[in-house]
């Protein structure tokens, strides 16, 4: 009965809430007010559902949370199914062979002739799972919190446009440049940032995006303004003519490859010294000082490297599409990016690729639904980081704790 | 040297600079207390200028005008930012107080987006045009060149709210608690201040004053739109943490510095690079002083 009330009482509330917004629309070309009152009723009992909802929801998650105070080393952890899996070796590598033959297979089974549609959208999507993986050195290993990473994807994009437009360079002599390209700008972006930490970090980083966009925007004569560049090559074959279908699907190859050795590359970079530093520095900066690392070596080898990803995966991205402008190049995107890397689970490769591909897919074919489709996104980020902030794969680093008659305290602060 | 054209680019940029220090204020006081970058701020912003906007289509239409209507849309405007930004912590930020730094931030984003998206299907994508509620005055004529009547009003409204917040924080109970709250949460909640009715209040206070700055900047505009509230938290957050984050002298210095070198660099080199210099001087700045203008070196605990 107590939930009954609180949810009526909420529900009221958030009909006032909507009230002016929902209701009335002002034409000022007509002159003429909309009243829409029917919303009014919807606003009510959608907020009364939810608070029923969020009120158990919230329950639970307290109870679980006090128990797990109550006995932090629990005998036998309840996990959920995709976490057993992943922790799984031997199911793991099964699947992850399995998963390897559906992607090579994968253009010959949704492709005809004709209808290369889903290979196109799986190519944009590899590409954000490059993105994530590449933005998950930076923030989910090095800690370092980067709000503009989708600069550096740009920074690789018009590299390739403008060197094959101005200099006829080829596809592949352009991908290592722009990653290297990007990587020269994540250090440049470094230096100055070094002695930033945490929400600082975050809106220089914000504001650098924001820079690049508006330069891309006003230089026209370098970059085409907002118009962008237009027919980009797309990548050559050792010469041979493709049309567009077997360019998609050679692209498609292209991008899979490079999602590849980004996952062969961030996993042995997790157990490197390298990684070992930035998980060092992300979990206690003074103290991995004192240990000696090298604070500004670390953190600019995590910019630069998460750059890097993102610069070539940029060149992929500019001869996919043929054409890009700096719409491609907003903050949403880079919020999109982070969404993974949170979404997935910090530091988790596979919970990114998870993420990643659910992010670009769902929307994708989920067309009906597409004006609705940021709203349920900003309301999946906000619910995720309040009933499940660990992600879909929790990335769990082996810890020693002492049982202390406090022992629960240091609990979650993964 | 063209000193009148300086001048004229000073006036407008402190007019442009106090409108980013009140939204800088709703940051930097939530921020100084839960140390959270509240990014939905400029949404509660774009959300007052909205409720100001059908609160006066509505009435223009049924006849009335003048000073009145504007009254009561900035009264309308004021409750619903106060109310959604009571709603906002409640649901976003409050169920994650002692999670670690990164998720009210993953969070605050999230709810940004939500509530930009909210606005944009409910109501229109598309630029609306702001009725000039403020009508000149005659005694600004001679000056009407560098200063115009509503940034005459700007000013005066914006002077007294920093007024009005300073002695609200300096002289009454609740500013007395916000800033025990501020110094140290856990000690505050020892001697007895009810720290969630405090935090409430500061996301209460913030969000009227970005609702004032809405109105305000609405009528100097003349037009809003679903986005106005993501570049205007932006602004206002790079001119927060310009002062030095947590600081309220300190948001109002920023807001004022970022205004004029923004309207100084517009008018001189580029008005397509007014962004670059905000952002150009952010960096500057917190390269040269890494806590901000006003604000003092974190001490770090080993």
């Amino acid at each position: 009965m107590a939930h009954f009330k609180r949810s009526l009482g909420i529900g009221l509330w958030f009909m006032f809430l909507t009230l002016p917004l929902m209701v009335v629309r002002v034409n000022t070309i007509s002159r003429e007010v909309e009243w829409r009152w029917y919303n009014l009723a919807w606003a009510g009992l959608c907020a009364f559902v939810i608070a029923w909802f969020w009120q158990f929801s919230i329950e639970r998650r307290t109870a679980r949370r006090a128990q797990v105070a109550a006995n932090p080393h629990p005998a036998v952890e309840k996990l959920s199914l995709v976490q057993r899996l992943a922790d799984d070796p031997v199911l793991s590598r099964r699947l992850l062979a399995v998963a390897a033959v559906v992607a090579i297979i994968f253009p010959w089974l949704v492709s005809t002739g004709q209808n290369f549609y889903h290979v196109n959208v799986m190519v944009s999507a590899l590409i954000f799972v490059v993105l994530g993986l590449g933005l998950n050195i930076t923030v989910g290993l090095a800690g370092l919190l980067d709000l503009g990473y989708i600069a550096f994807f740009a920074v690789g994009a018009y590299t390739y446009a403008l060197l094959s437009k101005n200099f006829d360079l080829g596809f592949w002599t352009c991908l290592p440049l722009g990653g290297l390209m990007s990587m020269l700008f994540g250090v440049i972006l470094g230096f100055p940032i070094l002695r930033l930490r945490g929400d600082y970090l975050a809106i220089v980083t914000l504001g650098f995006a924001s820079i690049t966009k508006i330069v891309l925007e006003n230089w026209d004569t370098l970059f085409g303004g907002a118009a962008g560049i237009a027919n980009i090559p797309r990548p050559e074959f050792f010469g041979m003519a493709l049309d567009s279908r077997q360019k998609s699907v050679y692209t498609y190859y292209i991008v899979l490859a490079l999602v590849a050795v980004t996952i062969f590359v961030t996993n042995r970079l997790k157990n490197s010294r390298a990684g070992r530093a930035w998980m060092a520095l992300r979990e206690d900066e003074i103290a991995s000082v004192a240990m000696g690392v090298d604070m500004a070596r670390t953190k600019l080898s995590a910019y630069a490297l998460g750059a890097f990803w993102a610069g070539l995966v940029g060149v992929v991205f500019a001869a996919h599409n043929n054409f890009i402008n700096p719409d491609s190049f907003t903050f949403m995107d880079s919020a999109m990016i982070l969404a993974m890397v949170v979404l997935g689970g910090m530091g988790s490769i596979l919970g990114v690729i998870i993420a990643a591909l659910a992010l670009k897919l769902l929307p994708e074919y989920l067309r009906a639904f597409a004006e609705y489709r940021m709203l349920v996104f900003g309301a999946v980020m906000v619910l995720m980081m309040i009933f499940r902030p660990q992600g879909l794969i929790n990335n769990m680093r082996r810890k020693y704790e002492y049982d202390t008659a406090q022992g629960g305290k240091d609990n979650g602060g993964n | 040297m063209d000193f009148e054209y300086l001048f004229e680019l000073l006036c407008s940029g402190v007019v442009k600079g106090s409108i980013y220090a009140l939204i800088a204020l709703g940051y930097t006081m939530v921020y100084g207390i839960i140390q959270l970058i509240n990014f939905a701020h400029g949404e509660v912003y774009m959300i007052g200028a909205f409720v100001a906007f059908i609160v006066t289509g509505v009435l223009t239409l049924s006849g009335h005008s003048g000073l009145t209507v504007l009254l009561l849309a900035a009264l309308a405007a004021v409750i619903y930012a106060a109310a959604y930004g009571y709603t906002l912590e409640k649901i976003a930020y409050r169920p994650l107080r002692n999670a670690p730094r990164l998720s009210p931030l993953i969070s605050a984003i999230g709810a940004s987006i939500f509530l930009m998206n909210f606005v944009q299907l409910v109501q229109t994508p598309d630029f609306l045009p702001f009725p000039e509620l403020i009508s000149d005055f005659d005694f600004m004529e001679p000056i009407s060149r560098y200063l115009s009547s509503v940034d005459l009003i700007i000013l005066i409204v914006t002077t007294v709210t920093m007024i009005a917040l300073t002695v609200l924080i300096k002289y009454t109970r609740t500013g007395k608690a916000m800033r025990a709250t501020q110094q140290d949460m856990i000690m505050a909640r020892l001697s007895g201040i009810n720290v969630d009715r405090v935090i409430s209040a500061t996301f209460i206070i913030g969000s009227v004053l970005a609702a004032i700055a809405g109105v305000l900047i609405a009528s100097r505009t003349g037009q809003i739109n679903s986005a106005i509230g993501f570049t205007a938290g932006l602004k206002a957050f790079t001119a927060a943490v310009l002062g030095g984050i947590g600081n309220i002298p300190g948001a109002v210095l920023g807001g004022l510095v970022l205004g004029i070198a923004e309207t100084l660099g517009a008018g001189y080199i580029s008005s397509a690079y007014e962004d670059v210099f905000a952002f150009g001087l952010l960096v500057l700045i917190l390269t040269l002083r890494p806590s901000g203008l006003l604000g003092k070196a974190v001490k770090q605990k080993v």
